[in-house]
């Protein structure tokens, strides 16, 4: 009894202090909340993992999406006998495989990447159809009939490494860390990237270049996509639709075209008040202008005397239009679309089918969206009244004007809906072409074999689609008008988390050329969902963007169980509503994924059921609900393709995530799943940390660092740098290196870094730096190395090339073959690599001109079949090996396969290890590159006290301007972490929640293992022996070595090839090519007066030519051998010739001009 | 008299300054030393190295001596000399080390080249003075020594790491055939040529009879997964550090110059047990001087790590304490690898300095 007393004086006590003191008492303690809450995350990245957002959308089309397309498609008939049809009852794709020469073999990625083939599955079809021969129709049915070969995406549901654990995933060939939700298409791994597209089915007001406002839905059905336009110019109304061949259509017209006859129903419908009616005026009276009645101009004119005697009256005025359209031409219904007809563009259909052209076109392409039933289109006149209000809202008030870059008015189209719009394509053509088939057969009558049609239904039309379009990333969907190009890459593989960049990257929809500032803009609804820093710099800079790491996209939810709700919870249905509560100010609109469902009174009770709901779970956790007071509408919506991410709810200004939940979380008793399931975490479509909670909150960030991309994640301490410089580095992240040798895990790690896993996978090396200047080798950002620490395996990396060869098979029976090297001859030399196969083993040493297959190839190829060919019958067809001089290349693997047509191929796999040399590229993680300027000896570094000796000196001009403070909080982490031996965390914003050091508590570290709390130690110089003057910055910094190294780019020349035309040396390295003493080069030169120099450089070592020059005419002529003279060949003699030298270009020149009918003369004098 | 020992006093020390600004404005005076003999004559000083002053002053204390690590003081002699030791130390003084691998098979996920560089890294226990500079010379008895590394992991086993223990020396010299012979002189009655050319087996000779050649014990080397495989050969010749930092004998060789802390004014009571407080490493400490009250005294210059905690929190402090170096007290620190012990190493030091003094007298001359 009294402990119960306790705890209820406690209660009691509770309640007497006011509520805010309370929370700022349970708030205080500040250690258990951020770092507690800090667990959801992985656990959130266990449940999605990093490319969720791929793998969900190809799942959902695998799963759901196919056999909807399948569905709606479902029938092929006859169109010469209806009896004869085929039905598709289901489809399901199967487990990856592939059939060669009728034997069916499961795929396994790798053995995909390795023989170029592509990573796909059987698509099978459950049908029904009609066959027989001779009269007799039977109908029968069949399961699992093959129609093509999907490309199946890696670690999706039909992947067979899908569920797999580390060891299977190993024993498949295959990385654990690898995060699949990529393609192998011809053993070469694409990634179809995110595209961001402006939403579908919304209305969308801006303006255009005239500053004519606009209200554009660019709808999307199943069976069409367009766009209509309603816009504002000159104060009235029109109406664009592509089907109409003028570009505008009074919008009174097509609304009369809809059966809305009456003008006063189209004013009730914007509303009572009379400012819309006002603006809606000049448009009404566009209806008239089509009659040249001169009454409607008269009474035109009354009605503008009633007009502007100011009656605020709707009433009234609707009065005075219904007595102008009395009087008017186009009235009816059937006078509109009698208009209406003589517009549509290509308009050749047969009179039969007239009537309908217009019906037909406002039933399914004018506002595709919204459905109609039979010949009702009520539901869309009311959206064009809608519409057609908020244009003039726009007009009225300039706020209600929408924002093109607003993230929530984009869409991220993914993998699955792509491939799903393509295979949609393929499908109906494959359905069309059977049918042309079927009709081809039938309407020959004397067929005598018996008619199948499942026979007729194994077309390449889907396999070969589907992995054209993934290996070009050319997506041509002609019904669509979708000619997209670009949409697959090549997978970056430069680098774990290059890889991963790449799956998170969004391309934008506009073309990268525009030269406009708004789409590039960073915009504040990012914020959480796209990474503010990861942008690619120069053209495409702003418009491709990555994901934050906890975003996720939404797929496509049923539609009608929620409608079903809504109207459940007391939406009035549209259609039991007059025109004028349309608009009526008491009741809010409710929308549906852009579709106008009715009218609610009350609003936010309407939209907090529904969160409700959500929050418990019977409502997808995607669906979200949104009050537009300004708008007057609720918004709900379920579609796919919006980015979402999760955050905690905040009730009554206290997190619902409490401690009890975390500890459960940590003891493994729940899943990010139950945290959904219980209402304590949602998605939302948009407060910081718990102490900043205020009673009006409704939600709290995870983690604050979220809100940047997989790759930012990777920067320590990003908040301190100028941004400028994550995003370089952000660019750099791409272009790492090939394998390091000796990678280490970085000292000064964040949190991404461990839940991305790149400390298992890392990609640079903790040198030891010291901030100073030394030897005049490290200006411009160069840096120098310790040679001991090269010696000792520092920035070592492997580089890897491949070759192939292919034992080819001829037309006429030959082939190819590979024999047993020549031991003995004049090329055993180039033959040592062989092995006796005749093939380069794995393991030798492999020089430039090196043979690494002895091939020979037939003499004739082409002919009758020959067989017994002899070894006369072969010429020698060896493939020998290019690198570079002075490179020692080893073959590291060489493998065997087949390709398509049977032919054995082989890939050899060239490695070369390289140690860093002057001029190798290093980064540290802070977008600060240096190139290394020299190498010095260990015994010229300078030291220590403690005998430490870096590995490397950077310049510390390198620091002012970029302002990298990072890099330095970098330095002096890194140095606390060695010392004290726990690794140190930079996270971005992670100071206050714990999961970055604050830089007072790593100088407190640094104290207490005898260093200078601000990192700076006293150094002896290596070359004299006595102190340097100064304390240096000194201690560990992660360095990653970039793929931009001096032995691929290095390059000169003696002499060598020349190109055809002009004779000069060829240009670029991979040609051999000559360098190029250039304009200003040669301006130097002239400037000197060397002229020999510029003679020798100009003409002597590149294209002399000795050309014969008519003293006479000017000419050029030509050298006769027989003579031995030179002949002018205009003046017919070789009386008045001079021999001299030019160069060769300037004789083609020369000539070239003579072809256009202009006359260079060469004028000579007496040198 | 006075005036000149004051003058070559501060002469002699580093003195670290708080730079009684801003905190960023640390600095440090008199880092160098002044060679040239007539620097202080106008003050009637003269500066110039006398042989019998130094053979006076020069002492040697021996601080730590193990097998591996020295720390001595080398007191009386000058930054550049010293210098000069470490240097050597570091980048001239041989040992063997592991210069050609050849591999017969290799199995394992470590490359070739990576294995060899990791093996060329182990350091050799052998004194490299009995062996000779290869040259171009054949390998042969005297200048090379062969160790094998044949290195199976079961089939069905477990992962195995392959150490360096693994590595045996084969006094005998390489047993892998030169290619060339293999075919030709196969049945011919002379020895098969490998590829050293060992007039006898090493371990006849009387340095190595009865200590036989190791290297580091417990350096891995590689991992090996089941079936994978490792045999090779491995030849070690002499080298020096300025080559490749697998030849240099220390681990690192280094001087420090023996701190000075000096109390500017008696700190004492509370100023006392702050500064006490103040220093990680505990150079200072407390004596009572009766009447109840503290001084602060310095007690262990030695352990000074030029922190500057002590200095650090305003110009007071820097009045009080100046933390200084002494510019002719090198406390020296020498890591070997194992190849000979430190102390043998620095007369080695000190050997090759007086060539190379010799070598300039003689050129010279």
């Amino acid at each position: 009894m009294p402990v119960h007393g306790d705890s209820s004086d406690r209660c009691n006590n509770d309640n007497t202090v006011p509520s805010s003191s309370i929370d700022k008492q349970f708030l205080a303690a500040p250690i258990k909340r951020a770092v507690d809450k800090y667990q959801l995350l992985p656990e959130f990245l266990k449940m999605r993992g990093l490319v969720k957002q791929h793998l969900d959308s190809f799942n959902y089309f695998v799963n759901t999406e196919i056999k909807k397309i399948v569905r709606a498609n479902n029938r092929i008939v006859s169109s010469i006998d209806p009896s004869i049809y085929l039905r598709f009852k289901d489809i399901r794709i199967g487990e990856p495989s592939v059939t060669v020469d009728g034997v069916t073999e499961n795929l396994v990625p790798q053995t995909c990447r390795l023989s170029d083939m592509t990573y796909a599955a059987p698509i099978k079809v459950d049908i029904e159809y009609i066959h027989g021969s001779h009269g007799h129709k039977i109908r029968s049915e069949k399961t699992d009939v093959f129609i093509g070969r999907m490309p199946i995406m890696l670690r999706s549901c039909r992947c067979v490494l899908y569920g797999k654990d580390e060891a299977e995933l190993a024993k498949l060939g295959e990385c654990p860390l690898d995060p699949g939700g990529y393609f192998i298409v011809k053993g070469t791994e694409k990634v179809l990237l995110i595209q961001e597209q402006l939403s579908k089915n919304r209305i969308i007001i801006d303006t255009d270049k005239k500053g004519n406002i606009n209200a554009s839905v660019t709808s999307s059905s199943e069976t069409i996509r367009s766009k209509t336009v309603i816009q504002m110019e000159k104060e009235k109304l029109y109406l664009k639709l592509n089907v109409f061949s003028t570009k505008k259509i009074p919008i009174m017209i097509a609304i009369k075209a809809m059966g809305m006859e009456s003008d006063q129903e189209v004013v009730q419908m914007l509303g009572r008040d009379p400012r819309y009616s006002a603006l809606l005026l000049p448009s009404l009276e566009n209806t008239m202008e089509f009659s040249t009645n001169r009454l409607v101009v008269k009474s035109f004119e009354m009605y503008v005397s009633i007009s502007s005697s100011f009656i605020p009256c709707t009433e009234l005025v609707i009065v005075c239009f219904n007595f102008k359209c009395a009087k008017e031409g186009i009235y009816t219904q059937e006078q509109a679309l009698e208009y209406l007809l003589s517009k549509v563009k290509n308009f050749n259909c047969p009179s039969s089918e007239k009537d309908g052209k217009v019906i037909a076109i406002f039933k399914d392409v004018f506002l595709a969206n919204v459905r109609v039933r039979g010949n009702n289109f009520r539901p869309k006149c009311m959206y064009v009244a809608v519409m057609i209000r908020r244009i003039m809202d726009a007009i009225l008030n300039k706020d209600a004007m929408d924002d093109k870059d607003y993230v929530g008015n984009k869409r991220l189209e993914l993998s699955g809906q792509l491939i799903s719009l393509l295979f949609e394509h393929l499908f109906k053509s494959m359905i069309t072409d059977v049918r042309r088939a079927v009709d081809h057969v039938l309407s020959h009558r004397s067929r005598s074999s018996r008619f199948d049609f499942s026979q007729l239904l194994v077309r390449p039309i889907i396999t070969d689609g589907l992995e054209r379009s993934l290996s070009t990333g050319n997506w041509d969907v002609k019904r669509f008008k979708m000619h997209r190009k670009g949409m697959t890459q090549v997978l970056a593989r430069l680098s774990f988390i290059g890889t991963l960049g790449h799956m998170t990257r969004i391309l934008p929809q506009f073309e990268k050329s525009r030269k406009v500032s708004g789409p590039r803009a960073l915009q504040p609804s990012q914020w959480g969902m796209l990474c503010p820093c990861d942008t690619p710099e120069g053209e495409a800079c702003g418009l491709v963007k990555n994901l934050a790491l906890m975003t996720h996209v939404t797929t496509d939810e049923e539609e009608g169980p929620l409608i079903t709700l809504c109207y459940a919870l007391g939406v009035e249905d549209l259609a039991f509503l007059s025109g004028e509560e349309l608009h009526a100010p008491d009741s809010f609109l409710v929308v549906l994924n852009g579709n106008i469902l009715g009218k609610h009174r009350r609003p936010q009770a309407f939209a907090s059921a529904i969160r409700t709901l959500r929050r418990t779970g019977k409502v997808g956790e995607f669906v979200s609900v949104f009050v537009n007071e300004k708008q007057r509408c609720v918004y709900i919506a379920s579609d796919g393709g919006r980015v979402c991410r999760p955050l905690v709810i905040v009730d009554k200004g206290v997190s619902k995530v409490k401690e009890h939940h975390m500890k459960e979380l940590a003891d493994g008793v729940r899943t990010f799943d139950d945290f959904l399931r219980e209402g304590l975490i949602e998605y939302l479509d948009i407060a910081l940390y718990e102490k900043d909670v205020e009673p009006e909150t409704t939600h709290l960030e995870i983690e604050p660092f979220t809100i940047l991309g997989v790759c930012a994640g990777l920067i320590p301490y990003p908040h301190h740098n100028q941004s400028p410089r994550n995003t370089y580095q952000l660019c750099r992240m791409d272009t790492l290196l090939y394998l390091l040798v000796y990678p280490q895990r970085p000292l000064l790690t964040t949190r991404t870094i461990e839940l991305v896993g790149y400390d298992k996978l890392g990609a640079g090396q903790n040198a030891t730096v010291a901030v100073m200047s030394y030897s005049g080798y490290d200006i411009e950002d160069a840096i120098v190395l310790n040679k001991a620490s090269l010696d000792r395996g520092f920035g070592r990396c492997i580089v890897m090339n491949r070759l192939s060869a292919i034992n080819q098979k001829y037309e006429n029976n030959t082939q190819d073959r590979i024999i047993r090297p020549d031991r003995e001859g004049s090329d055993a030399a180039r033959m040592q690599v062989l092995d006796d196969d005749g093939i380069a083993a794995p393991g030798e040493i492999i020089r430039p001109n090196d043979i690494y297959i002895n091939k020979q190839s037939p003499k004739v190829t082409k002919g009758p079949p020959r067989t017994r060919l002899t070894d006369s019958d072969y010429k020698p067809s060896y493939q020998t090996f290019k690198g570079a001089e002075g490179e020692l290349c080893v073959v590291d693997k060489v493998a065997l396969y087949s390709d398509k047509t049977n032919n054995l191929c082989i890939k050899f796999l060239i490695r070369h290890t390289r140690r860093p040399e002057v001029g190798d590229k290093f980064s540290s993680r802070h977008g600060q590159k240096g190139v290394c300027g020299t190498i010095v000896p260990q015994e010229d570094f300078p030291f220590t006290e403690r005998g430490i000796c870096p590995d490397l000196i950077m310049n510390p001009h390198g620091f002012p301007s970029r302002m990298t403070v990072g890099k330095m909080i970098e330095l002096i982490g890194g140095k606390a972490g060695v010392s004290c031996g726990r690794f140190h965390y930079g996270s971005a914003f992670g100071e206050p929640s714990g999961h970055a050091d604050k830089v007072e508590d790593i100088s407190k570290t640094l104290v207490e293992k005898g260093f200078s709390y601000n990192g700076k130690d006293f150094i002896y110089s290596g070359i004299t022996g006595c102190p340097l003057q100064a304390y240096i910055f000194m201690g560990p910094i992660y360095y990653q070595k970039l793929k931009h190294m001096v032995l691929d780019k290095m390059h000169a020349r003696g002499s060598g090839p020349r190109v055809m035309l002009t004779r000069q040396p060829t240009e670029g390295k991979a040609r051999n090519g000559g360098l190029r003493v250039g304009e200003m080069e040669r301006d130097c030169l002239i400037a000197h007066g060397a002229s020999m120099l510029i003679f020798e450089r100009l003409m002597v070592s590149s294209d002399p030519f000795e050309v014969q020059v008519c003293r006479v005419c000017g000419l050029l002529g030509y050298y006769n051998h027989k003579l031995k003279t030179g002949v002018c060949s205009s003046c017919k003699n070789g009386a008045n010739i001079s021999t001299m030298k030019l160069p060769y270009a300037c004789k083609l020149l020369i000539q070239e001009l003579q072809s256009m009918n202009i006359v260079p003369r060469l004028k000579l004098a007496e040198a | 008299m006075s005036e000149s020992t004051s003058e070559t006093e501060s002469e002699s020390s580093v003195e670290a300054k708080g730079g009684g600004g801003p905190g960023w404005l640390e600095k440090l005076s008199d880092t160098d030393t002044i060679q040239y003999s007539g620097a202080y004559a106008t003050s009637g000083v003269d500066n110039s190295v006398r042989l019998d002053n130094f053979c006076d002053d020069f002492k040697v204390e021996v601080i730590r001596l193990t097998e591996e690590e020295m720390e001595f003081d080398m007191i009386g002699i000058d930054p550049a000399l010293a210098n000069a030791f470490r240097r050597i130390l570091i980048s001239e003084v041989s040992t063997m080390a592991i210069e050609r691998v050849l591999i017969a098979n290799n199995t394992s996920v470590v490359q070739d080249e990576v294995l060899a560089h990791r093996l060329g890294l182990i350091p050799i226990q052998v004194d490299p003075r009995l062996f000779e500079f290869a040259g171009n010379n054949t390998p042969n008895e005297k200048n090379t020594i062969v160790f094998k590394l044949h290195v199976r992991c079961k089939q069905n086993g477990q992962r195995i790491a392959v150490k360096s223990n693994e590595l045996k020396w084969s006094p005998n010299g390489s047993e892998f055939l030169l290619s060339s012979e293999d075919s030709k002189s196969a049945g011919s009655s002379s020895k098969p040529r490998t590829y050293t050319s060992f007039t006898c087996s090493q371990d006849s000779l009387s340095e190595f009879s009865n200590n036989a050649i190791s290297v580091m014990e417990n350096i891995l080397i590689a991992k090996l997964g089941p079936g994978q495989e490792i045999e090779l050969e491995a030849h070690a010749v002499k080298g020096i550090g300025k080559t490749h930092a697998k030849w240099s004998p220390v681990a690192t060789a280094w001087y420090r110059m023996l701190p000075e802390v000096v109390l500017l004014e008696e700190v004492e009571d509370e100023a006392a047990e702050e500064l006490k407080a103040k220093c990680p490493v505990g150079v200072f400490d407390i004596e009572d001087i009766g009447k109840g009250k503290k001084r602060a005294t310095v007690a262990r210059p030695r352990a000074c790590t030029l922190c500057r905690e002590c200095i650090r929190g305003g110009k007071q402090w820097e009045d009080r304490v100046s933390l200084r170096r002494l510019k002719n007290h090198f406390i020296f620190t020498i890591e070997s690898t194992g190849s000979l012990p430190p102390e043998v190493l620095f007369t080695e030091a000190v050997k090759i300095l007086e060539d190379k003094c010799e070598r300039v007298i003689a050129d010279l001359s």
